[in-house]
């Protein structure tokens, strides 16, 4: 027979899932998941009536609490003594544990609850507050149950938002829709350099492009992007037009324009100066990594005027973006 | 191999903030210094060697969704750059040694341009 450890495989969505868990963990707090109003005693109890209420309510143990104070717990272990000695008739205060007892804050994280659980080996601890106040009771099933709802919501949230995005276009009856999306690149910007086509390369996923085609338009739109902030007077516009059948990307300046297109579509050829270079920029490869990217490339410039790049990408039906339903012979 | 063991091996400096580096599995390495080469070059999950240390390396590992970024020679990033790359969960790693003795390396581990096992 197999041993689990060889039957078991952890795939990296499982992966991804412990450690959202242990997150989880350390963001959701001890109030929120805790039980409120828990059973407690009193230290004029009788211990029969403690026997009574374990039974009843089928727990382990309760929490001593006088005037709101948390003064000490019950455990099975205290009443059993009690029960040797046959003593049932003794009150709460008598065989209660006063010392070392174990508590949580209610403004912990849910985390510090779990240390103690694993190191102690106990299944349940009493809540405070700031001032010493007896607030809930919490157990590992609380915690269990307030990851598992937190899970749930997270993913519910990320279905709404990948549902609506991927089907962007299908209750949208027009001859034509697209989304066009336009970023401002600043002349000489680096620190934001690449800012354009990491939010386009997110919104493509998010409407339902494969890795690829998004990782094709990050790369294009990255060198586009450089090149208005390396190269133009005054920076210059990015505006991408995504459809379900064609994503086009255009990048637009006015000036100083390019002397030689031919030339500047060449891989190596480089206008940039020693300190660019420096960067790791102007290794001439701009222009010639995106034709490597997309389908089609238009290149328009005008010294003194200014330059125009165009490039396209044409998606396959199982490739479209934002329409689910889209179906090759529907291309305009 | 996975890059926990290739931190331990290597003797690397993680700059940015600590996470589970044993989860993260490079599956082929890389190093120019040039970006643009790079977004030529690079595969996804790959670990990136360079001496590059401004802001623009993390754009270019987060596009090609790479796996790490060893910088060399004791070059110092800036705060800019760690502050990015911690939001985009890149980790960047830093050695006093060269380029070249790093890729020796990480080749003897296993590592080769393009996806290995």
């Amino acid at each position: 027979m197999d041993s689990p450890s060889q039957t078991r495989h952890i795939s990296e969505e499982n992966a991804q899932s412990i450690s959202r868990v242990e997150e989880l963990a350390y963001v959701i707090r001890v109030d929120e998941v805790m039980s409120r109003d828990p059973k407690v005693l009193s230290p004029s109890m009788a211990m029969s009536d403690v026997l009574e209420m374990l039974r009843r309510d089928h727990i382990s143990g309760a929490p001593v609490v006088f005037s709101s104070d948390l003064i000490g717990i019950i455990s099975l272990e205290d009443l059993i003594r009690a029960l040797v000695a046959k003593d049932l008739d003794a009150p709460v205060s008598q065989y209660m544990t006063t010392t070392n007892i174990l508590t949580v804050h209610a403004s912990d994280t849910v985390v510090e609850a779990l240390k103690i659980f694993s190191k102690y080996n106990v299944g349940r601890l009493p809540v405070i507050n700031e001032n010493g106040s007896l607030t809930g009771m919490i157990t590992k099933g609380d915690i269990t149950r307030g990851i598992l709802n937190n899970l749930q919501k997270d993913f519910q949230r990320e279905e709404v938002r990948r549902y609506r995005a991927s089907h962007l276009f299908e209750d949208i009856i027009s001859d034509r829709s697209s989304l066009i999306l336009r970023y401002n690149i600043k002349k000489g910007d680096f620190t934001r350099g690449g800012n354009a086509s990491s939010n386009i390369k997110r919104a493509l996923v998010r409407l339902g492009a494969n890795q690829q085609i998004a990782r094709r338009c990050g790369i294009a739109i990255y060198e586009a992007e450089m090149n208005l902030i390396i190269h133009t007077t005054k920076g210059g516009i990015i505006r991408v037009e995504i459809e379900p059948h064609k994503i086009t990307m255009r990048a637009v300046d006015d000036g100083p324009g390019i002397v030689n297109v031919e030339l500047a579509k060449q891989a190596g050829y480089s206008t940039a100066t020693d300190e660019i270079r420096e960067m790791g920029f102007g290794a001439g490869m701009g222009l010639f990594n995106i034709n490597r990217c997309v389908d089609k490339m238009t290149l328009e410039s005008e010294p003194g005027k200014g330059t125009r790049l165009e490039m396209k990408i044409y998606l396959q039906p199982e490739e479209s973006v934002g329409d689910t339903s889209y179906h090759y012979g529907d291309r305009t | 191999m996975n890059l926990q063991q290739i931190i331990d091996h290597l003797e690397l400096k993680p700059l940015t903030q600590t996470q589970d580096f044993s989860q993260v599995e490079p599956k082929s390495g890389y190093t120019a210094d040039l970006l643009s080469c790079v977004m030529a070059g690079a595969k996804a999950h790959c670990i990136w060697v360079t001496l590059q240390a401004h802001v623009n390396i993390i754009a270019v590992a987060a596009l090609l969704d790479m796996s790490a970024i060893i910088i060399t020679e004791g070059a110092q990033p800036d705060q800019a750059t760690i502050t990015k790359a911690n939001a985009q969960s890149i980790p960047v790693l830093s050695t006093p040694r060269s380029t070249f003795d790093i890729v020796g390396e990480l080749w003897s581990l296993g590592l080769r341009s393009i996806e290995t096992a």
